[in-house]
């Protein structure tokens, strides 16, 4: 063996142990991080507690899931967006939108005056075209972002009023209400003991679970947020992938709007309004990078059920709703003073 | 005469001081007496600077002087040091070791503002103007005139805009918007910038790069007169022919450290070509490959359109093939169109090019990077931080971004796999790493560019294309990745690099092909080539 390799392997074994240590650092830092949002919600929930007796209880604790789970619907597409460096403004407005189309089919049907038809609506039927126009809006959203390069934020904000006046035009400005039974099942309803919008909820944070951890499209998710022109490079087709994400966005936006119609027994034509802000909120909250690349979807669930305790919390204690608003904008800064501070020494 | 004693007691102390201060050899003190004694033509002299990046020497001991009314030229290959060190004296980089003298005073400046206040402008290649806002409003940016309202003083700023745009003979309005400007007339309105705060020092980085002849002919004006006004003129150009028209004095760089400086007087183009490049070769040439080669990517008249000047054309019918297990090397200056000419053969630039492009005899047509890899075709882009990787990530997904389609057991990802991969090319090209699970951006240069390499070894491609694939990593690092090359086309890949490092270039390839300005200008057997050759053929006739 020459000098010269001997030289090399002995530097590879220095190398070697010297990125260790840095490494084991982050590590924990990242686990400190992890847990810091879990210590926050504990604190919260203790500080409530002691304030007030009726915040431990089994049945407020179902209210708070159930009041949470429109929200975790929407934030889970936001997170899906703001990994790829986006940001999607119009599921507010898309949520009212798929609400209200369920509810006008379901009640009044379709009819196609032109071609003298009248199509009846099954209740699975309305909520599948309330699904479906959710996904063709976000769709339509990934569309203009991808195809044009209007900028995400331009793009969905456009959205973001389009889908409101079409709810209005759909519901002539009036709420959509009596549903039946059997659709109000879905808001209002209980299954194993659980109610049936945290199951719903609860199976979408799982799949997108999967999906950002266990599959190729979450996977590219995160490469392009974390650099689109190497994503770009390694052959990833990233138009594709950015309206598969906006169209999920705008999919959850839309079970989002069937949970609200459902719990209401109601669409209201100004359902949903900030609703966005809202779930931008959660996601931030959740730690996850607006610049892209970075989060997790159970860190949104985390931050949509820190907003949601602080929410009930303040109810519970009798504070003005102007002062709630107040409070959890002081909240979302302080989420993300905190992020930075911790990402600094990277 | 008590006085004169007195004086040269004085005058020993502060050499004395100087001494001890900086603890510098002999040399030190004559420059330091060379100061006092011809104060009058030079302006700044830079002594011993050092500059390094996180380990890496980019300038060693450099030194240079600056003299009233002339102009000097830096001269050098691309990395010799130019821009750093033009960084250094313009306040970019306020951490150097050395010392600048500027009209006497040691100076150091911590931001570009202080530069530009005591008189040193930089107009950079990229020019730094708003583009929607008026000349006078880019020249006074940041120091704006007001009245003794507090409001701004449009009519005194318009009026002295007026006057500087006179002085240089540029005929516009001062209303007009930068971006309706031709690029030429906005160099000027940078010049007009530096000018109006008196600059002494004007550093012009490859002023002409992106103007035509005629714009060329006025800014040659400008200089001379700016010269006649005594400025000193600091022109960094990769054009040797303008050098010798407008150049009083040049310095040549070299692996960031000073070669020669001197008159430009008596110079020719033969003796700076060799000063830029005399260094002995330390790298081992490879035993060059077999003859007999079968062709595996063939090019024909490859043209590529400039994305804004549709008549324009950044690649001009370029043709070449390259054969299995053949290193072909590409040599050229900056703005060679090198790396363009990689982004069009790996489907970057789908509607703006022409010509024909064969992989293994058959034609392809690429519309974007992925039918380009599912052809076997792979990139190693120049800036890895910026095109290779996605630092945030860590290794594995890194390593296996390119591959996750074989990655997937009905339709997840199988975890498993991925490690493997991803340990099986951190032993092969012994990446060290403490894990697979390490985010990228935590690994050193060379590491990291071994994971960009892997990840394209991964899709098992036939032909490598190899931008600057030693950019900014240190030296052992770099033999690695040479030898890692050299295995890599032992084994039979077709292997193309991009290198502005001539040693690199010579002691890697096959065969040497030369560009500039999106021509092939030469293409040589390495047995062949020799730096002034290839240097030669780089270097752009027109100017």
């Amino acid at each position: 063996m020459s000098p010269e390799v001997y030289m090399e392997e002995k530097k590879e074994k220095k190398g070697t142990s010297s990125t260790k240590a840095p490494a084991g650092a982050t590590q924990y830092k990242q686990h400190l991080v992890k847990f810091q949002s879990l210590i926050a919600l504990f604190m919260l929930c203790l500080v409530i507690g002691l304030l007030s007796d009726k915040f431990f209880t089994v049945a407020n604790g179902w209210n708070v899931m159930r009041q949470i789970s429109v929200n975790i619907c929407i934030s889970v597409g936001m997170t899906l967006v703001v990994l790829t460096a986006g940001i999607d403004l119009s599921v507010g407005s898309i949520l009212a939108l798929c609400g209200a189309i369920t509810a006008g089919l379901l009640k009044f049907g379709l009819e196609i005056p032109a071609l003298d038809m009248f199509i009846g609506f099954t209740v699975l039927g309305a909520i599948l075209a309330g699904m479906l126009t959710g996904t063709a809006l976000g769709a339509f959203n990934g569309w203009t972002i991808t195809k044009f390069k209007v900028p995400p934020f331009v793009a969905t904000l456009a959205m973001l009023t389009i889908a409101r006046g079409l709810t209005m035009l759909w519901t002539e400005g009036f709420p959509i209400s009596n549903l039946g039974e059997t659709f109000s099942y879905l808001g209002t309803g209980w299954f194993l003991g659980i109610p049936l919008p945290v199951w719903i909820s609860g199976i979408i944070v799982l799949a997108a679970v999967i999906v950002t951890k266990k599959t190729r499209l979450g996977r590219y998710i995160y490469a392009i947020g974390g650099n689109e022109s190497a994503a770009r490079l390694s052959g990833i087709n990233i138009n594709r992938i950015k309206i598969i994400v906006y169209s999920i966005a705008g999919g959850l936006a839309a079970i989002g709007g069937l949970i609200v119609t459902s719990r209401l027994d109601s669409a209201q034509p100004n359902a949903g309004m900030s609703y966005e802000l809202d779930a931008i909120a959660a996601v931030v909250i959740g730690g996850t990078s607006l610049s892209g690349g970075r989060g997790t979807i159970m860190g949104t669930v985390l931050g949509a059920i820190i907003i949601g305790v602080l929410n009930n919390g303040l109810v519970l204690l009798d504070v003005s709703p102007f002062w709630q608003q107040v409070v959890k904008g002081f909240v979302i800064l302080l989420a993300v003073i905190i992020d930075k501070a911790n990402s600094k020494g990277e | 005469m008590p006085i004169l004693p007195g004086f040269l007691k004085l005058l020993s102390e502060i050499e004395n001081r100087h001494f001890m201060l900086t603890e510098l050899p002999a040399s030190k003190k004559s420059c330091v007496l060379c100061l006092i004694k011809k104060p009058t033509y030079i302006v700044l002299v830079a002594e011993n600077i050092t500059k390094r990046f996180s380990g890496v020497v980019a300038l060693d001991q450099v030194n240079m002087e600056l003299h009233f009314g002339k102009v000097t030229a830096i001269i050098g290959e691309n990395g010799a040091g130019k821009s750093t060190l033009m960084k250094i004296l313009s306040g970019v980089y306020p951490d150097y070791e050395g010392r600048i003298v500027y009209k006497g005073n040691t100076v150091s400046f911590s931001n570009p503002r202080e530069a530009q206040e005591s008189g040193i402008a930089i107009i950079h290649q990229e020019l730094n103007l708003i583009p929607y806002l008026s000349i006078t409003e880019n020249i006074f940016l940041g120091r704006e005139l007001e009245t003794a309202w507090g409001t701004l003083d449009a009519k005194a700023m318009r009026h002295q805009t007026e006057k500087l745009l006179r002085k240089l003979k540029l005929d516009v309005a001062p209303d007009t918007l930068v971006h309706e400007l031709k690029v030429g007339q906005q160099q000027v309105v940078e010049i007009a910038k530096a000018l109006l705060l008196d600059s002494e020092v004007i550093i012009m980085d490859e002023p002409t790069s992106a103007i035509s002849e005629s714009e060329v002919e006025v800014l040659f004006e400008i200089i001379n007169d700016l010269r006649r006004e005594n400025k000193a003129i600091v022109y960094i150009s990769h054009k040797l022919d303008e050098l010798f028209k407008i150049a009083d004095r040049y310095i040549v760089l070299r692996d960031g450290k000073t070669i020669e400086s001197g008159d430009m007087a008596g110079m020719t183009h033969d003796r700076i070509i060799q000063k830029m490049v005399g260094r002995g070769i330390t790298l081992m040439r490879k035993t060059p490959c077999c003859k007999q080669k079968q062709e595996v990517l063939k090019v024909e008249d490859l043209c590529l359109k400039h994305p804004t000047r549709p008549q324009e054309n950044l690649l001009k019918n370029v043709s070449f093939s390259l054969g299995r297990g053949e290193i072909v090397g590409i040599f050229g200056l900056m703005g060679a169109g090198r790396t363009e000419l990689l982004e069009t053969i790996f489907g970057l630039h789908g509607k703006q090019i022409s010509g024909r492009m064969c992989v293994e005899q058959q034609e392809v047509h690429f519309k974007s990077p992925a039918y380009a890899i599912k052809s076997g075709i792979a990139l190693v882009p120049e800036d890895r931080k910026k095109d290779g990787l996605v630092l945030g990530l860590d290794v594995k997904t890194n390593i296996c971004l390119t591959t996750l389609e074989s990655m997937e057991d009905m339709g997840m990802l199988n975890d498993s796999k991925e490690c493997n991969l991803a340990d099986k090319y951190i032993e092969e090209l012994r990446i060290k790493t403490s894990s697979s699970a390490q985010a990228a951006k935590n690994l050193s240069g060379g590491n990291q560019q071994k994971i960009v390499i892997a990840k394209w070894l991964a899709t098992k491609p036939k032909v490598l294309l190899l931008d600057e694939p030693t950019r900014g990593i240190d030296i052992n690092a770099k033999n690695e990745i040479y030898k890692l090359i050299q295995a890599l086309a032992d084994a039979g890949l077709g292997i193309i690099v991009v290198s502005s490092e001539l040693p690199e270039i010579l002691a890697l390839s096959d065969r040497i092909l030369v560009m500039a300005e999106g021509c092939l200008t030469a293409e040589l057997p390495v047995d062949e080539a020799t730096e002034d050759s290839i240097l030669k053929a780089a270097i752009p006739k027109t100017i």
